[in-house]
């Protein structure tokens, strides 16, 4: 691809094309300037050198120029601004329908699930012309996916998920940089976005997989035990969590907050940060349990709970005591405070 | 200000050699104190470029002495050549150098208002440089996490070599010389509103001394900033606390949590709840208008050059002043154009934006206002002159980068690239550096009593210019072009190597530049003690420090008051007897 000396990244997704006609303009604005700048330094130089202009004059500044000088600049920056601003607004945040793929990132790999379960290391495929929303966590230090011919760059946070979404505009392989400076091989914690043909795509989504995320996070669910509490029936010892995404959730003092993927997140982590009204904080902290992967397929398990809330049997068989003593993880330890 | 202020600094010159030239309290010897250590820490910054620049090319070179370079020691390169660079030599040269030189002098006082703590700021600034080097040499090496040391790869030992002991050490030095510049912004401060001759009013003072002050005050407000987050980082990485570090990190394999580390309760220290978008909001209000403390020192000697060079007064002074306050002022509201990717509303993104553009604004009436001051002149090329003119250049060409990289959405593509070295090398890096030798150009007459070589300087000048131009410009295409920066493997990435050929004609170009400073440093010594004499006023200037002999005397003014009569820059007055009228000739002379 880069068989030349690149000039400028390509082009390939929805935003290039609005962004590139301000970076133009900004390049002729920086030209001109420079340009218009170094010339009249040099004119200045020849033509009020001490040998051809032995009187100097007595200017001492003139309101009306400094304030041309003042108000021109002002403009151009403000009409810089405007035109910025409107196109930053336009990112906005992804389209509902967008194709949703999750992430995350350590040092020094870029780690892909999508919804249907297939997985991949240091590259992500993606079909062309439909928008795409890629929801990121950092398991350690703070990386940042950029992929230059999208003009898109986002910094992936430890403690909290982000989502940076395009729209891919032609196919081809493109390059997947870490952009956040994130220790000694950073420089290695590279990849490559792969734009595929929606068919293509379907094709290769089909060619693998291990289940889909909701169907690895309901395992998940058993496995942690999750299940023996947050039920629908009466023995239920937590909120049923049917619904509970994208809804209100009120706690027990007295504030409220969308259930989004960052509260799932914290309210598995560490319980007991919000309870919710009603309940006991009875539950046990998962940090360092649940690994950032495991913990995107309980959420999609979670969210899929919308669509599906009889998903959870309150008949199953929960793990026993034989079964958590030959998986210790599975035994959330309390951490004393 | 009043006379009798001046009586109590009026004391007798000390003859012994460490209380001359150690523990001075002169303000003068302080200030070469300050320059001296400056000049020390700028080789060794640039020597550690020369090794990065000499890796990014070829990483396979077997060096004497040093062997071959790691992709690990080139990050730690980097983060010592941008924190020796930027503390060591931007912040203390054009500052606490000269400014502790010539700001009394030219208010017309004894000394700076206390000399005592004048002296414990260098000797902090000294331990911390101390400190600093030290991290060379402990277990693990110095640190790699970068000038910015962004939380959590800064705040936990495990993340990398140096990030142990090292790192410690960073800290700590950089406290040290957090603390030490806020002694010496409280000095800068008092002398220049309570120590002015009479008749030096606020707007009779020289741009210098407008920059140094302002200077101070923006040093005032950001260095607290700065030790304040040191100190937590030293107690998230010491203590368990967690003001940075969010809890479950998995780094390589181990949980965050340090090995067998227990908290004065006896239980295990566990990370949870840290934010790292603090360290960033916290380096960053410092970071910022850090930019500004090393730049404005600059532009207050590229007026006053500029003014006596050109034989004109400067053009709107008034302005000159206003806009150096604007940008003191704004400065302190754009830390979060550094931030725009790292997860701000588009809101607070907006703010943050439209304050840097508006920045761009007093940078633009400066840069006319020198052309101003050029203008119908009788302009004099001394090397003084000519690096304040290749200051202009730089700062025009450094700054309209600028507004690219205040727009968020340009950020997407710009920020973390090359893009941005280019910009801050040439705008905080360069100018500032061109500021400092057009000063040492300038003052050295004063300092020394001899004049430095003009030929070398032209020498100095012209290479320096293109030598930099050369380094440094190729790095905004480079940045363009999607190239990451703090990589250390550019050999082995694919995607790099159609780049490779531009990347070894800037080492090549960092080579030649760097061997031209030899020149400056020779030119430097060798004046110092074969120059020419200098009079007491070789540049035919009208600022107090051209009153005094060369060098001046202890006390400055020989015990005696000077009266101000005049503004700064009064120059080719029409009907005056000389081009130029002194600050301290009698008021009469511009009235015949």
């Amino acid at each position: 691809m880069w068989t030349d000396f690149p000039l400028f990244p390509a082009r390939a997704a929805n935003f290039a094309d609005k962004v590139d006609p301000l970076y133009f303009f900004l390049v002729a604005v920086t030209v001109f300037f420079s340009v218009g700048i170094f010339l009249t330094i040099t004119v200045f130089a020849i033509k009020y050198r001490r040998s051809v202009h032995p009187q100097a004059e007595q200017i001492k500044g003139s309101l009306a120029v400094e304030a041309t000088w003042t108000i021109i600049p002002l403009g151009i920056a403000l009409f810089i601004f405007v035109w910025g601003a409107a196109v930053y607004y336009s990112y906005g945040a992804p389209p509902k329908n967008a194709l949703r793929v999750y992430g995350t990132a350590k040092q020094w790999m870029w780690k892909f699930q999508h919804a249907d379960g297939q997985r991949e290391i240091n590259e992500l495929h993606v079909p062309v012309g439909q928008d795409v929303a890629v929801t990121l966590i950092s398991q350690d230090v703070i990386h940042s996916f950029f992929v230059p011919a999208f003009r898109a760059k986002m910094d992936v946070l430890p403690n909290r998920y982000r989502t940076v979404w395009f729209r891919p505009t032609r196919t081809g392989t493109y390059h997947l940089f870490c952009a956040e400076y994130c220790g000694t091989a950073h420089s290695g914690m590279i990849g490559w976005v792969v734009v595929m043909e929606p068919a293509d795509y379907e094709v290769w989504l089909a060619a693998g997989g291990e289940g889909s995320l909701a169907s690895s996070g309901e395992k998940l669910f058993r496995h942690f035990g999750c299940i023996s509490c947050h039920r629908a029936d009466k023995g239920a010892r937590g909120p049923d969590l049917a619904g509970l995404y994208g809804r209100e959730v009120h706690f027990q003092d007295g504030s409220t907050r969308i259930a989004d993927e960052n509260y799932l997140r914290e309210s598995i982590l560490a319980p007991k940060a919000k309870i919710v009204a009603g309940w006991q904080p009875i539950m046990p902290v998962f940090q360092g349990q649940v690994n950032e992967e495991q913990m995107l397929e309980l959420i999609a398990y979670i969210k899929s709970l919308n669509q599906n809330p009889l998903n959870v049997n309150p008949n199953a068989p929960v793990p026993d005591e034989e079964q958590r003593k030959r998986n210790p993880q599975v035994e959330p330890q309390v951490i004393r405070p | 200000m009043s006379e009798q202020a001046h009586a109590v600094h009026a004391h007798a010159a000390p003859t012994g050699f460490i209380r001359k030239y150690i523990f001075s309290l002169d303000h003068k010897m302080i200030g070469l104190q300050y320059y001296f250590l400056a000049l020390v820490a700028v080789f060794v910054g640039m020597f550690l470029s020369l090794l990065m620049r000499i890796h990014l090319v070829w990483p396979e070179a077997s060096l004497p002495w040093f062997g071959h370079i790691k992709p690990e020691q080139y990050l730690t390169l980097l983060t010592m050549h941008g924190t020796i660079m930027v503390f060591f030599v931007l912040t203390t040269a054009p500052q606490s150098g000269f400014g502790n030189y010539f700001l009394p002098i030219q208010i017309g006082a004894p000394d700076m208002a206390f000399p005592t703590l004048n002296m414990l700021s260098f000797w902090t600034t000294f331990v911390s440089f101390m400190v600093m080097l030290a991290a060379f040499f402990v277990e693990g090496g110095a640190p790699l996490s970068g000038w910015t040391n962004y939380a959590p790869l800064s705040a936990i030992p495990s993340a990398g070599p140096g990030q142990g002991l090292g790192e410690d050490l960073w800290i700590i030095s950089i406290a040290l010389f957090s603390v030490a510049s806020l002694m010496g912004a409280l000095n800068f401060i008092t002398t220049t509103l309570d120590l002015r001759a009479r008749g030096m009013s606020l707007f009779r003072m020289p741009l210098t001394c407008w920059a140094w002050f302002v200077t101070a005050m923006l040093g005032l407000l950001a260095f607290g900033v700065l030790l304040a987050g040191g100190i937590l980082l030293l107690l998230d990485r010491n203590l368990g606390t967690s003001f940075f570090v969010p809890g479950g990190l998995n780094i390589n394999g181990n949980l965050s949590f340090p090995p067998g580390g227990l908290n004065p309760g006896g239980h295990p220290i566990t990370h949870t709840g840290g934010s790292p978008l603090l360290w960033q909001h916290l380096f960053w209000f410092f970071g910022h208008p850090e930019v500004y403390i090393a730049i404005l020192p600059g532009m207050g000697v590229a007026s006053q050059l500029l003014s006596t060079f050109s034989r004109k007064p400067i053009f709107g002074y008034k302005a000159m002043v206003y806009a150096i306050l604007a940008i003191g002022i704004l400065g302190f509201l754009v830390w979060g154009h550094h931030m725009f990717m790292s997860g701000m509303s588009p809101y607070s993104a907006f703010a943050f934006s439209v304050m840097t553009m508006a920045i761009g604004v007093p940078s633009a009436i400066k840069t006319f206002n020198w052309l101003g001051t050029i203008w119908g002149g009788r302009v004099r090329f001394h090397t003084p002159m000519l690096f304040a003119i290749g200051f202009v250049s730089l700062f025009v060409s450094g700054g309209l980068s600028g507004p690219f990289l205040a727009q968020p959405v340009l950020d997407i593509p710009l920020h973390d690239t090359y893009f941005v070295v280019g910009h801050f090398h040439l705008i905080m890096g360069v100018a500032a550096i061109f500021g400092i030798f057009a000063a040492t150009y300038y003052w050295f007459p004063k300092m020394f009593g001899r004049m430095m070589n003009e030929t070398l300087g032209r020498i100095h000048f012209f290479v320096t210019l293109l030598g930099t131009y050369a380094v440094f410009m190729p790095m905004h295409y480079l940045g363009m072009a999607g190239h990451p920066r703090r990589y250390s493997q550019l050999t082995e990435l694919n995607f790099l190597q159609p780049l490779m050929p531009l990347q070894k004609f800037m080492s090549i170009a960092a080579f030649i530049t760097i061997a031209v400073q030899f020149v400056f440093v020779i030119n430097l010594f060798w004046s110092m003690k074969k120059g020419k004499k200098a009079e007491i006023n070789p540049w035919e200037a009208t600022t107090l420090e051209w009153t005094v002999p060369s060098p001046p005397p202890h006390d400055n003014f020989g015990g005696v008051t000077p009266v101000v009569n005049h503004g700064p820059y009064e120059y080719s007055v029409p009907g005056a007897a000389k081009d130029y009228t002194m600050q301290t000739d009698p008021a009469t002379v511009a009235a015949h």
